[in-house]
């Protein structure tokens, strides 16, 4: 009976214990959500904190430079003192030069390397494969940079005799190649959520690999694999340290891919990394190519994201 | 009777093949032109820039003459930058990330998260670099320092940190928490007690390779204005710093031949760092990891 009372008064005592936990529980419960809201509004934040100081900055810099010579001005010359030029064509043309290599690099061996592994590669290659994409994939900009600046540039200007020390040609092939995982692994995944029993009815009609990889692969795969090279041009048009290093700083309005060039990106740097002050019209100017860079990398996100939605082939 | 005639059968089955095979010999070199890529640039810079490595190189300051340069400044400013971006970005990061698993109802604001997180993670390094040399250096007065540079770099690589941690988040059966919830659990409780420690291997295999991006990101550093000869360490988190890639840059971008060859050494010692998180990661994600 003795030891039975006691039992009870503990376990009274421990309720009572237990409601101060619960209390502290129900606050913990209330406000552990809330908090994790907190952390995901950041995310939101960074993108109203990336928008708003592009679009004010810009402004101030459209007080200076009137919006039709940014936009349609064919020369770039933001460092001559009396009279600085500030049309950004030549700058997009830079930036599109080396895009455009890039993909001609890229696509062709991304997607054929893509039909390799889901198609032909037996499981082992796969195994092995894939993480060497990855390796290439965390390869630093930089070191991308530094070997377009001194190997693949000296070996082009063998190749090519009038070929500049700066130009766009080896800065896009370079671009190409860093791009080029992403392509292979996101057309690769594409490619094999494809159903296999596709596969297997073609092969039973007497198909080869090939004709199934060409002709009923590729096919149904094609949306994502449109979208990963969407991406991939997204990824290159915002490339920076590549095309800082080997592309140059001459901005010019031309289709010469074997002279100096200078994309959007690398104007950015080269001003950082001058002593142009606070407050000048050159400072403002980087924004107002960001924020042209930022609508240029944003359309093709979305188009990516569109594209791969709308398309899709679900089996 | 006969309806098909065996010769054009068997030539028009043979050429069909060889296409085949001559196609899968494509594809087959046109993978291996990444790997021969990857063998060339690791070769390079290993050959010219193991000579440089000493212990000279790790110890030295950075300096104008290059058999006296050294990767010290940086290699310690790197650690110091790792060490904001590291609890910055994975506190954000999974909380984000738990929110979106386990809190977020369906509706248009949660969606537009969402979608705002997958749109971030498209967005240029060097707009982050923008953002916080308006927002951290200037706005909020913390100059170039390891704080502006961290937390610029913990937004860049969120993104990346919160769709890794919802993945692994969203590994954990079900049934788990079904299980917590049976056993009286409240939910947060089993977020802490059953989701999390079955989802942090993939969270931290994750955060490390977002880390390991961060650590070889240049852009951003760039465009803050992050100095490279610097001759002292940080004290703080407030004090100016420089970092490996910013290094690398300066001496990539130099004219002397022999700065080349100090490049290599400076990726040589940042491609080590790279290596030696990747290996944590992966052991991390091998050793760790449970398939349900």
């Amino acid at each position: 009976m003795v030891s039975q009372k006691e039992n009870k008064t503990s376990s009274v005592q421990q309720l009572i214990a237990n409601s101060r936990n619960q209390k502290t529980k129900k606050i913990v419960e209330k406000a552990m959500p809330a908090l994790l809201f907190s952390a995901a509004l950041i995310s939101i934040l960074t993108t109203f904190g990336i928008v708003f100081t592009l679009i004010f900055e810009t402004f101030e810099f459209f007080k200076r430079v009137s919006i039709t010579d940014f936009l349609f001005g064919t020369q770039w010359l933001p460092f001559s003192g009396k009279e600085p030029l500030f049309g950004i064509l030549p700058l997009i043309a830079g930036t599109l030069k080396v895009t455009l290599i890039a993909v001609v690099v890229a696509v062709p061996f991304g997607i054929a390397s893509a039909i390799y592994l889901s198609e032909y590669a037996s499981e082992k290659i796969r195994r092995t494969v894939k993480p060497i994409l990855e390796v290439l994939a965390g390869v630093p900009t930089i070191v991308y940079g530094f070997f377009a600046l001194t190997f693949v540039t000296p070996m082009l200007q063998q190749i090519i005799p009038g070929l500049k020390l700066f130009n766009a040609l080896s800065p896009g092939i370079v671009v190409g190649i860093m791009i080029l995982p992403m392509i292979t692994s996101l057309s690769e995944d594409a490619m094999s959520s494809v159903p296999n029993s596709m596969r297997e009815g073609a092969l039973a009609l007497g198909a080869t690999k090939f004709e199934v990889a060409i002709k009923v692969v590729l096919p149904a795969a094609l949306s994502g694999i449109v979208a990963s090279v969407v991406l991939a041009i997204s990824r290159a048009i915002g490339e920076t340290m590549i095309v800082s290093l080997a592309g140059g700083s001459t901005p010019k309005f031309d289709l010469d891919v074997t002279d100096s060039i200078q994309t959007m990106t690398a104007y950015i740097v080269q001003v950082a990394t001058g002593d142009a002050g606070y407050g000048t019209t050159i400072y403002y100017s980087i924004y107002s190519v960001g924020f042209t860079l930022f609508i240029f990398t944003l359309v093709m996100n979305l188009l990516a994201h569109y594209i791969s939605k709308r398309f899709r082939e679900v089996y | 009777m006969r309806y098909m005639d065996d010769t054009v059968v068997m030539k028009r089955m043979t050429k069909r093949i060889t296409f085949n095979k001559v196609w899968k010999s494509f594809f087959f070199l046109a993978t291996t032109f990444a790997l021969v890529t990857l063998v060339i640039l690791l070769y390079r810079i290993v050959t010219q820039g193991v000579d440089y490595l000493s212990i000279d190189f790790l110890t030295n300051f950075a300096s104008r003459f290059a058999d006296k340069a050294g990767i010290k400044a940086a290699l310690i400013g790197s650690l110091w930058l790792m060490a904001v971006v590291a609890p910055v970005s994975i506190i954000l990061g999974v909380g984000t990330a738990i929110y979106l698993e386990e809190y977020a109802k369906k509706n248009r604001l949660n969606d537009f998260i969402r979608m705002n997180i997958s749109n971030l993670a498209g967005v240029p390094s060097i707009v982050f670099g923008l953002l916080g040399l308006t927002i951290f250096v200037r706005m909020l007065g913390l100059g170039k320092s390891v704080l502006a540079a961290g937390f610029t770099m913990s937004l860049l690589i969120l993104p990346v940190i919160i769709v890794a941690a919802q993945e692994a988040i969203r590994a954990v059966p079900n049934e788990q928490r079904e299980a917590s919830y049976g056993m009286g659990a409240t939910k947060w409780q089993t977020i802490v007690h059953v989701v999390l420690p079955a989802a942090i291997p993939g969270i931290l295999t994750g955060s490390i390779l977002a880390m390991s991006r961060a650590i070889g990101e240049t852009a951003p550093l760039v465009v803050i204005g992050i100095p490279v000869i610097l001759q002292f360490l940080p004290n703080g988190l407030l004090s100016q710093f420089t970092a490996l890639p910013m290094q690398i840059y300066d001496w990539a971008k130099r004219p002397q031949e022999a700065f080349q060859y100090v490049a290599s050494a400076g990726i040589l010692v940042l491609m080590t760092v790279l290596l030696l998180m990747n290996s944590i990661a992966i052991f991390i994600r091998n050793k760790f990891q449970k398939r349900y």
